[in-house]
């Protein structure tokens, strides 16, 4: 029978199952007496050994078995619930949500059998009762660490490893031959760095602005995925030369190693002898990572490598209450009778009717745009429910005692920015745990309650949805990171002492700044805040960061409800529309030519006591028929960049509109000024100015 | 690449169109359709050839003016300009031309891999000429020509 329609299902349901699992295992923590978390425990171990039964998958059976007789011996009284117990049941978890992973991105359960995980189950079984102790649970965990550990450092370059096809070769030559430069980089990342896609993001956009990138290994696509281990490698052919990339490369932060390697002209048939010298001697590495048909127990990760070359057989799907269905529904059906209602309506003979009926498309189509925006939207639970369990293993693993608040986990937000959120809350959610809270001793001594707690809050404010991450640490001592900016040259002494508090958090976001762990002891926060900020931003929402000394710190998370429709203000610059978002629009003046002064070659209207700088749009977008150099009277849109506020001067105003955000495509990516494109009524494209980026 | 594959295949249909006096021929398949004028945005900050991007059917698409890519004197727009749209690998472009006139067949031995003759500043986003009943059609490689 196939069983592959059944796929998606047991993986929805999986998921569902190993998340309330989680809670349950929480619960059980806390209060190991509580029966009905045993009994529901038990029902979900069950419910997922009867589905991995029926699809086969005879592995996660096996876990899942051998869970149920340790859960079983405990409604029974035979086992008491201890710590180190329930470490053994976290791992069980650990491991089913692997192999649920693995369905998802193989469409199989993987080769790997956890069989330390099951030797412990049984080994608790064996032992009635005298429940192996945590100290001898650590030992185990850390002889298989120190099994995995070897493997890992023998296939440590191994993307290094990569040949190049015919194709690429002769693009090394040609750049050889026009004098540039190929080099073979590779990048090991920091094995500490969490948000490893964004992290070669960052690097991606360092290499491709000195050069051009030829290959990578793993490809793009699996990097952006997160599918490598902390390492990969590139071939680059540029004008610069491997100081410059190395120089550059060594200074963004969490990248532990760059190996650079310049490349030979090779002729363009065959293989590079380099590399064929090489498929003798390290045929073994290469071909795990490059044949799905090695089957080596041992090579793990290659054989993640190949899985995920296979597309993925899993489509990414919301789950839609049945109720906000049945509203597009109706909305879809009123929209056909109104169709047919005006098709029957003659327009000379009965205006009014018609008029009445247009409005009422108008209602519809309105209702309608919300209803799909609703359908879309997800509630972050489905982020923040991970959380308890990754606090809990953080606060054990720093000897720390940390309680997490979670509070507006039914905040909805469009699935696009759920999907990319997890990843800097994490960060933020660690670097509160690690930097932010002081020791359990430290806090005594200082008389604070013993349990630091961080609140993780979200809500809704306009067309926004806040998240807060605060703890009730020390604070973030802005001296130290003063010092630490002059000691790495950024800012001299003077620069530092007349710097405001909120501009000295700033240097925090900075990438040069946060290299490296060394900020890590002297005042904690800043590793990797960078990557937070820049994931954040394109978003398109905003960090910010309020610190009390003593007290805590808080960073408050903004971000658009939806990025797919917004409330825009067209304008006239020359005879060409253009989109700005409502959202960072001040104030509309009208403003006499006369009363621009010049300060310094910049032109600033003075508002209100405040120097404003104004920027003329037609100068900046290179409009040709503007004609606002000539009159009398300025239209000035006032906007907000993050604290500042800039004018920005128009021909006219058209109003307001609802606009549906486009992107400009691959090949006009990245266009100054330009945060996309939209749609008028009559069909023409109107750009949207990105504010952020004008000057 | 394509140099090398150029005379692989049996016989592909082309489409071909006109700049001026000279005729050349895209590959049918990689054309999604072919469309009359219509209204560019401008988009600033970008090259000349770049006229802007059109609303197609609730896509943006990129448009790109091949008399300015081939540094050909402009001229006015006629009844016959059309933009083609093409697809390349996973981007869309159109591409304005003076003239769509005809479909042709051509199999690999009626195209010749003649770069080395043509001195002009297409030379080199060609891949070969194609020779139809005593006329001449240049064939362009677009991926080489939208740098993808």
């Amino acid at each position: 029978m196939d069983m592959s329609q059944y796929l998606q299902i047991f993986i929805e349901e999986s998921n569902e199952h190993v998340q309330s699992l989680n809670q349950c295992l929480l619960q059980m923590e806390k209060d190991p007496e509580d029966k009905d978390v045993l009994n529901e425990i038990f029902r979900v171990a069950h419910t997922i050994k009867g589905m991995a039964g029926t699809m086969g998958f005879t592995k996660m059976t096996k876990l899942t078995h051998d869970m149920e007789n340790v859960l079983h011996a405990i409604r029974n009284d035979e086992i008491k619930v201890t710590s180190g117990l329930v470490d053994v049941l976290f791992k069980c978890l650990d491991a089913l949500e692997n192999y649920v992973n693995s369905v998802i991105a193989t469409g199989g359960e993987g080769d790997r059998e956890y069989k330390s995980v099951i030797a412990s189950l049984n080994e608790i079984l064996e032992n009635k009762g005298a429940v192996s102790t945590p100290a001898q649970a650590e030992k185990k965990s850390a002889e298989t660490t120190a099994v995995a550990a070897p493997v890992q450092t023998d296939e440590k370059y191994v993307t290094a490893q990569m040949e190049l096809d015919e194709f690429e070769q002769s693009a090394v030559n040609k750049a050889l031959d026009m004098g540039m430069n190929a080099l073979k980089i590779t990048i090991v990342l920091n094995k500490t760095c969490l948000l490893k896609s964004a992290r070669a993001f960052i690097l991606f956009q360092t290499l491709e602005r000195y050069g051009e990138i030829i290959k990578s290994q793993p490809v793009v696509q699996d990097i952006e995925d997160e599918k490598f281990d902390f390492e990969f490698t590139v071939v680059v052919v540029s004008k610069s030369d491997d100081h410059l990339f190395s120089k550059e490369l060594n200074s963004i932060a969490e990248v532990d190693e760059v190996i650079i390697r310049p490349m030979n002209r090779v002729a363009a048939e065959g293989a590079s002898p380099e590399a064929s010298v090489k498929s003798e001697t390290e045929a073994k590495a290469s071909s795990a990572v490059d044949s799905p048909a090695a089957k080596e127990g041992e090579a793990q990760e290659a054989k993640q490598n190949a899985g995920s070359n296979a597309p993925k057989k899993t489509q990414r799907t919301v789950r839609v209450d049945i109720d906000r269905l049945d509203v597009l529904m109706n909305l879809v059906g009123e929209l056909i009778i109104t169709k047919t209602r005006l098709e029957g309506t003659d327009i000379t003979e009965k205006p009014q009717e018609y008029h009445e009926t247009l409005e009422y498309l108008e209602r519809i189509t309105t209702n309608l745009n919300d209803a799909v925006m609703k359908v879309r939207m997800v509630p972050v639970e489905t982020v923040f429910n991970r959380f308890p369990r990754m606090i809990r293993d953080i606060a054990k693993d720093l000897g720390k005692e940390i309680d997490l608040v979670m509070s507006g986990e039914e905040t909805e937000l469009d699935r696009t920015v759920i999907d990319e959120i997890g990843d800097p809350l994490i960060h933020l959610l660690r670097n509160s745990c690690d930097h932010g809270l002081e020791s359990t001793e430290k806090r005594r001594q200082l008389g604070k309650s013993e349990h630091g707690r961080i609140n993780l809050t979200a809500y809704q404010s306009g067309n926004n949805v806040i998240i807060e991450v605060s703890d009730d640490g020390a604070g973030i001592n802005i001296e130290k990171i003063k010092e630490k900016a002059i000691q790495n040259g950024i800012l001299t002494r003077e620069a530092a002492n007349a710097m405001s508090q909120q501009e000295a958090i700033e240097l925090l976001f900075r990438p040069s700044f946060s290299t490296a762990e060394k900020i890590t002891g002297l005042s904690g926060r800043g590793v990797g805040l960078d990557v937070v900020k820049t994931k954040i931003e394109q978003l398109g929402g905003t960090v910010e960061v309020e610190t009390y000394s003593g007290k805590g710190s808080k960073f408050l998370i903004k971000l658009p409800l939806t990025l797919a429709i917004y409330q825009a203000l067209l304008v006239n610059v020359g005879s060409e529309k253009y989109a700005i978002p409502l959202g960072s629009i001040y104030q509309i003046y009208e403003w006499k030519a006369e009363d621009v002064k010049s300060v310094q070659g910049q032109e600033v209207i003075l508002l209100r006591n405040m120097v404003v700088p104004i920027t003329r749009l037609a100068d900046s977008l290179e409009v040709p028929d503007s004609n606002t150099k000539t009159q009398k009277k300025l239209k000035i849109v006032i906007v907000r960049k993050g604290e500042k506020l800039t004018g920005l001067v128009v021909d006219s105003v058209i109003g307001q509109q609802e606009i549906v955000i486009k992107s400009l495509g691959k090949l006009l990516t990245g266009i100054k000024y330009l945060a996309g494109a939209t749609i008028l009524g009559d069909g023409n494209v109107a750009l949207i100015i990105d504010v952020n980026s004008i000057t | 690449m394509a140099d090398v594959q150029v005379n692989d295949f049996d016989t592909k249909q082309f489409i071909v169109f006109s700049l001026g006096d000279e005729r050349f021929g895209i590959d049918s398949l990689k054309i999604t359709t072919i469309d009359r004028m219509k209204t560019i945005t401008r988009v600033p900050k970008t090259p000349s050839y770049i006229k802007g991007v059109i609303n197609l059917r609730g896509d943006i698409i990129p448009v790109m003016d091949l008399r300015d890519r081939f540094n050909l004197p402009a001229v006015e727009e006629t009844e016959e300009t059309r933009i083609i749209i093409l697809k390349l690998e996973e981007v869309s472009i159109g591409v304005i031309v003076d003239q769509v006139q005809q479909t042709i067949q051509l199999s690999g031995e009626d195209i010749e891999n003649t770069t080395s003759l043509i001195n002009s500043a297409a030379a080199e986003y060609i891949f070969g000429i194609g020779k139809v009943g005593g006329e001449i059609v240049t064939l362009i490689n677009f991926e080489k020509l939208v740098k993808l």
